[in-house]
């Protein structure tokens, strides 16, 4: 058991805190500001060109071929510059490497990881949230085409995505799991309109509902075989709950750093509760970051999670929320009287983490049936 | 970076569970039986595991702190009653004060458990608490007060024992007795002595929690797939599922907090591996209270019984949680640490 650097990570640790100094774009704090969603593209291409993204990635695709705990540098180092995290996308890479054929993974990958190409997720819909599998969003083959109808919610950067990753029902007539499949649906075309929604604390330009009309996607962009969604799904979605494939851990160590040195600024004008709430945020970072040391560090002989994810979602979304609740009892009165506090907007994004990517419930209940092995109902 | 166990340490890991669970009580009576917990401090004392901070000749400890820590949760896994941290962690002040550990002795704490107790003269001048101590043992390390360093000295330790945990001896050092200085001290201790070894206390007070956590929660698992309401297990009720999901997710958030603080007691500098001691220490404390806790419910009535195990677990944990501090005094100190006075 080793928690020091290797000599390569070592040298690793370096050269990328060297590069940060100089090539930080000094957003506004993540998920607080539009800004920051508006410049993610510029963020991710200025990392993956100086070759720091992607980094346990096949080099094949434009990755570094590196074991996973690099990652955690990566994360370190960017939370100790108070620079923005890097972009999460590694689900959507999971999702096409294990499910993609050959010719799907060379043809989409490379973009995906340089940042080229602009990817969204298109799961969720207005009424199939938790039960993703009662979706009902249709793909219908039509010569060398497909021809999409439906209405997906939720869809991360859909307004500036060139790609979706589209989870449509393609038979009908077998089980709602069985009759599913994925496409790479090119997003500006005819048949596509966006509707962007406002966030509980105002942000514009993360999430949006996609209509799809008639829109086509060729059939040579099905991701896996007919059928096949479903599963690719449930590879994207347990990949979608590691926080050291979200890179999260650096968002949340760099507010708790925020925190910390606005109340030792002012050592009387904070009351022991809010000291507490910055003590106990610092406990649950730190909490975080080394558990996706042990995760990471377990994947180095390739042990894959499965259901392990939701244990790590599941504590990922209470450091999520316990540092937005520290973040809004050192804000004070501001956070209620100052529309632009930031703290405010800290907290009220932190409330979506207990529901994307799978509400805390639905996690609990994957825990309960498929890690304690508990009976179901 | 690896955190995984090398192969040495995952058998240490698998040894030390298995001895623990043939050994230590799976009944409540069983903590009576006198034949067993003497059978399991011998194997205790056999498989060496009390001399694993002691000098290997040059100064270093036998063994690291991973593996103290190892042996510590399987330990509390099988609240197993037989004294391991404390001997341990006054052979680890003996060694970094260079005497010959007197076998079977503890340090005794301030009545806050949080530190070791000092005196500045021949006698105590305030009580001392000598918790996890052999029951054939009589003695304790208190520290006398030397300039800014100390030396050690040894103190009476009286019967009977008490406390809340029903596994672990809690004694007495009254207001009074001699405190006698060691023969042949090679060094004196200084604070940063004190700080690395108060990092092992954390982080073997941490390990035995994560070790009580997993302990109670295959129990309770193992009931609500028996217990059977309504004509179906407890188990199968969400209300009742998604307690122990909550339970299963703080107990591996207080392994990975643990492991680190383990490896952070010889990898660290001392200041630094308290300081992961104390992160660890405030997780394992709350998450512990939250894990027993839920047990206690999910047992139902029996759950509230003396005869029903899951209240040894409890008491252990609230042992475990004060000794070194618990939550909320680590909170303190990070506070004092991180946000200035």
């Amino acid at each position: 058991m080793d928690f020091r650097d290797s000599p390569a990570e070592a040298e690793f640790r370096t050269r990328f805190r060297a590069w940060l100094a100089a090539n930080n774009p000094g957003l506004p704090t993540s998920s607080t500001d539009d800004e920051y969603w508006a410049r993610q593209a510029e963020w991710h291409t200025a990392l993956y060109d100086a070759g720091f993204f992607g980094l346990s990635w096949p080099a094949r695709y434009g990755g570094h071929d590196l074991p996973t705990v690099f990652d955690v540098i990566l994360d370190e180092e960017i939370a100790a510059a108070g620079a923005p995290p890097r972009p999460s996308l590694g689900y959507l890479v999971q999702g096409i490497s294990t499910h993609g054929s050959e010719a799907i993974k060379d043809r989409f990958l490379p973009g995906l990881i340089s940042g080229t190409d602009r990817w969204c997720q298109g799961f969720s819909e207005p009424d199939a949230g938790s039960d993703l599998a009662s979706l009902r969003t249709t793909a219908t083959r039509d010569g060398d085409e497909y021809v999409i109808n439906g209405h997906k919610i939720w869809t991360s950067y859909s307004d500036v995505a060139d790609w979706c990753i589209l989870l449509a029902r393609t038979d009908p007539d077998v089980p709602k799991h069985k009759g599913l499949s994925a496409f790479a649906v090119p997003m500006r075309q005819p048949g596509i309109e966006q509707r962007p929604l406002r966030m509980i604390n105002g942000i514009t330009t993360e999430f949006g509902q996609v209509l799809f009309d008639g829109a086509r996607v060729a059939a040579e962009n099905m991701i896996g075989e007919p059928g096949e969604g479903w599963r690719l799904a449930m590879t994207i979605v347990s990949h979608e709950r590691e926080p050291g494939e979200l890179g999260y851990v650096a968002r949340y160590a760099k507010t708790v750093k925020e925190l910390e040195r606005e109340v030792r600024a002012d050592p009387s004008g904070f009351r022991n509760d809010q000291r507490e709430a910055v003590a106990w945020a610092h406990v649950q970072a730190e909490m975080l970051r080394l558990h996706v040391c042990r995760r990471l560090s377990e994947r180095l002989d390739g042990i894959e999670h499965g259901p392990g994810g939701s244990i790590d979602k599941l504590l990922m979304t209470w450091v999520e929320q316990t540092v937005g609740g520290a973040a809004l009892s050192v804000s004070g009165a501001r956070a209620a009287v100052d529309t632009d506090d930031v703290a405010l907007k800290i907290y009220l994004y932190s409330r979506a983490q207990s529901v994307m990517g799978g509400t805390s419930q639905i996690q609990k209940n994957i825990i309960a049936t498929r890690i304690l092995d508990l009976p179901t109902a | 970076m690896d955190t995984r166990d090398s192969p040495e340490q995952a058998e240490l890991r698998r040894a030390a569970r298995q001895l623990a669970r043939q050994l230590g009580p799976t009944t409540v009576p069983d903590i009576d039986d006198s034949t067993r917990t003497k059978r399991l401090a011998a194997a205790v004392r056999d498989a060496g595991w009390l001399e694993l901070r002691d000098d290997d000749g040059d100064g270093a400890p036998l063994a690291g702190g991973v593996e103290t820590c190892i042996v510590a949760d399987a330990l509390g896994a099988a609240v197993a009653d037989v004294a391991f941290a404390g001997p341990v962690l006054a052979a680890e002040l003996a060694r970094r004060a260079g005497v010959p550990n007197v076998e079977g002795s503890v340090v005794a704490f301030s009545e806050t458990l949080c530190e070791p107790l000092v005196v500045t003269g021949p006698a105590l001048s305030s009580p001392g608490v000598a918790v996890d101590m052999a029951p054939d043992a009589h003695s304790a390390y208190v520290l006398l007060a030397d300039d800014d360093e100390y030396r050690l000295a040894s103190v009476a330790i009286d019967p009977p024992a008490g406390g809340a945990d029903l596994t672990r001896s809690v004694r007495h050092a009254v207001v009074g007795h001699a405190a006698t200085p060691l023969p042949s001290q090679a060094r004196l201790l200084t604070d940063d002595d004190l700080v690395g070894w108060s990092a092992l206390g954390l982080a073997l007070t941490s390990a035995d929690l994560v070790g009580v956590m997993r302990g109670v929660l295959d129990v309770t698992v193992e009931y609500a797939a028996e217990r059977k309401q309504y004509g179906v297990p407890v188990g199968s009720f969400q209300a009742v599922q998604h307690l122990l999901a909550e339970a299963r997710c703080l107990l591996e958030g207080s392994l990975s907090v643990a492991l680190h603080a383990s490896w952070a007691v010889d990898n660290l500098p001392p200041a630094e591996a308290r300081a992961a001691g104390r992160v660890a220490k405030a997780y394992c404390a709350r998450a512990a209270r939250t894990v027993c806790e839920t047990a206690v419910q999910v047992h139902g009535g029996i759950g509230n019984t003396w005869e029903c195990m899951v209240h040894v677990y409890l008491r252990r944990a609230l042992l475990s949680s004060q000794w070194f501090g618990d939550d909320g005094e680590q909170l303190r100190e990070i506070e004092r640490e991180r946000l200035g006075a």
